[in-house]
């Protein structure tokens, strides 16, 4: 699909996004246990939950192009006047958001928790869960950045507005890191961690697509 | 092919018109005048369907109004919608298909606007009119009946002018509508609506 290939090449375009959002999340991971003390045993418990926070933030970084851009430029007007409603519009730009931004993440992500001391062994299990994570985080990240369109300090509100809507993909994916760590089955909570991207994936567009509206009205 | 009846739009607190009705039909030509901050610029978003009128409404001939702008307005305002940081040969291919173009239709654009020169140039590095011409080409490639143009001619030079108004009235000639926002007379023949002298 035409916008979806344009959003991609957007999202490598000109800085590439994608890199700085991964750079972000790696030294993220690197300044904490720093803060912490350096001691590995002390860290290691709660090593799935930093690199879920981390990857939570580092995915804010670009939501501000998502629609910001095209609003300031016109090109929302013009694809606003395409054959695709709006509500499939926003549904294209959050999975190319993910593709671009979240799935790099996610492959950065089992080498950061391992940094942070989680046995290596469950490197495929943090991949599979921040993949899905991402996933979520887009969609959501998708709506706050449709909620702050048009406001002067856009990437500042995204971030207000996003993270409380982030903090049960976190509180799952965290909690399938720490139950596969104490040996229990991970499933129930990537399970709700996939409900919440289902859910996500219902309310954005809709939500989304009346915010794209109001904003340019 | 266009009717609006009884619109009023106000921005915020301001009134900008009340009770403006009028109609625009296949093969004519409508210049919008007004001092600035009339509102010849809501207007045109208004009939766009950006922006929600307090009153009235605005009908297409024989479409419901989501189906007309989805299939049937084009829109060039101030601001083009291009990319700078993006080479003009991939944008104008954007930007003409998500409006409906096909290939040879884009290939006649650029022929007929002279772009071939300018296609793998960034955006960003095109003169203003040069921009104007790139944004214009999607007019042409992508064929749609009733054109809503902001101010069309604002960076061009008179050879420029005087060409996009032959393709205006090929367009006109065609049985298509456009309604433009301008201050200086258009290059077709044209009735005029005047919203005012602003506040």
């Amino acid at each position: 699909m035409i916008l979806f290939r344009r959003e991609l090449a957007l999202a490598w375009s000109g800085g590439g996004g994608p890199l700085l959002a991964c750079g972000f999340f790696l030294c993220l991971t690197a300044l904490i246990p720093l803060a912490a003390g350096g001691d590995p045993a002390g860290l290691r418990p709660i090593a799935g939950g930093i690199a879920w926070l981390a990857l939570a933030l580092s995915s804010i970084l670009s939501l501000e192009r998502l629609f910001e851009r095209d609003l300031e430029d016109g090109a929302l007007d013009l694809i606003a006047l395409g054959p695709v409603p709006l509500e499939l519009v926003v549904l294209v730009k959050a999975k190319a958001q993910w593709l671009a931004v979240g799935v790099p993440l996610a492959l950065t992500a089992p080498v950061a928790a391992i940094t942070l001391g989680l046995p290596p062994t469950l490197a495929p299990l943090v991949a599979l869960s921040s993949l899905i994570g991402a996933l979520g985080f887009a969609l959501t990240g998708a709506l706050g950045a449709a909620l702050a369109l048009g406001s002067k300090r856009g990437g500042l509100l995204i971030a207000v507005v996003v993270l409380p809507l982030f903090i049960p993909p976190v509180v799952f994916g965290a909690g399938a890191l720490e139950r596969a760590v104490s040996g229990l089955d991970p499933v129930p909570a990537l399970a709700f961690l996939t409900a919440y991207v289902l859910f996500a994936a219902v309310v954005t567009p809709f939500a989304g697509a009346a915010a794209v509206r109001n904003a340019q009205g | 092919m266009l009717t609006a009846s009884s619109l009023t739009v106000s921005r915020g607190e301001r009134v900008l018109f009340r009770d403006l009705s009028f109609s625009l039909a296949s093969g004519e030509a409508l210049a919008l005048t007004g001092a600035n901050g009339a509102g010849k610029t809501s207007l045109l978003r208004t009939l766009a369907g950006f922006i929600r009128p307090d009153a009235g409404a605005v009908a297409f001939a024989a479409v419901e109004p989501a189906e007309a702008r989805a299939n049937h307005i084009h829109w060039l305002g101030h601001l083009d919608g291009l990319k700078g940081t993006r080479p003009a040969r991939d944008e104008l291919a954007f930007q003409a298909k998500w409006l409906g173009a096909e290939a040879d239709g884009i290939a006649a654009a650029i022929d007929v606007l002279a772009l071939e020169p300018l296609l793998a140039l960034e955006v960003r590095k095109l003169s203003a009119g040069q921009r104007r011409r790139l944004a214009f080409a999607r007019l042409i490639a992508a064929p749609r009946p009733l054109w809503l143009l902001d101010e069309p001619f604002a960076p061009l030079d008179a050879r420029w002018r005087a060409a996009l108004g032959l393709l205006m009235q090929a367009h006109l000639d065609k049985g298509g509508a456009i309604l433009a926002a301008v201050h200086d007379p258009l290059p077709v023949a044209t009735r005029a609506l005047d919203i005012g002298a602003g506040r």
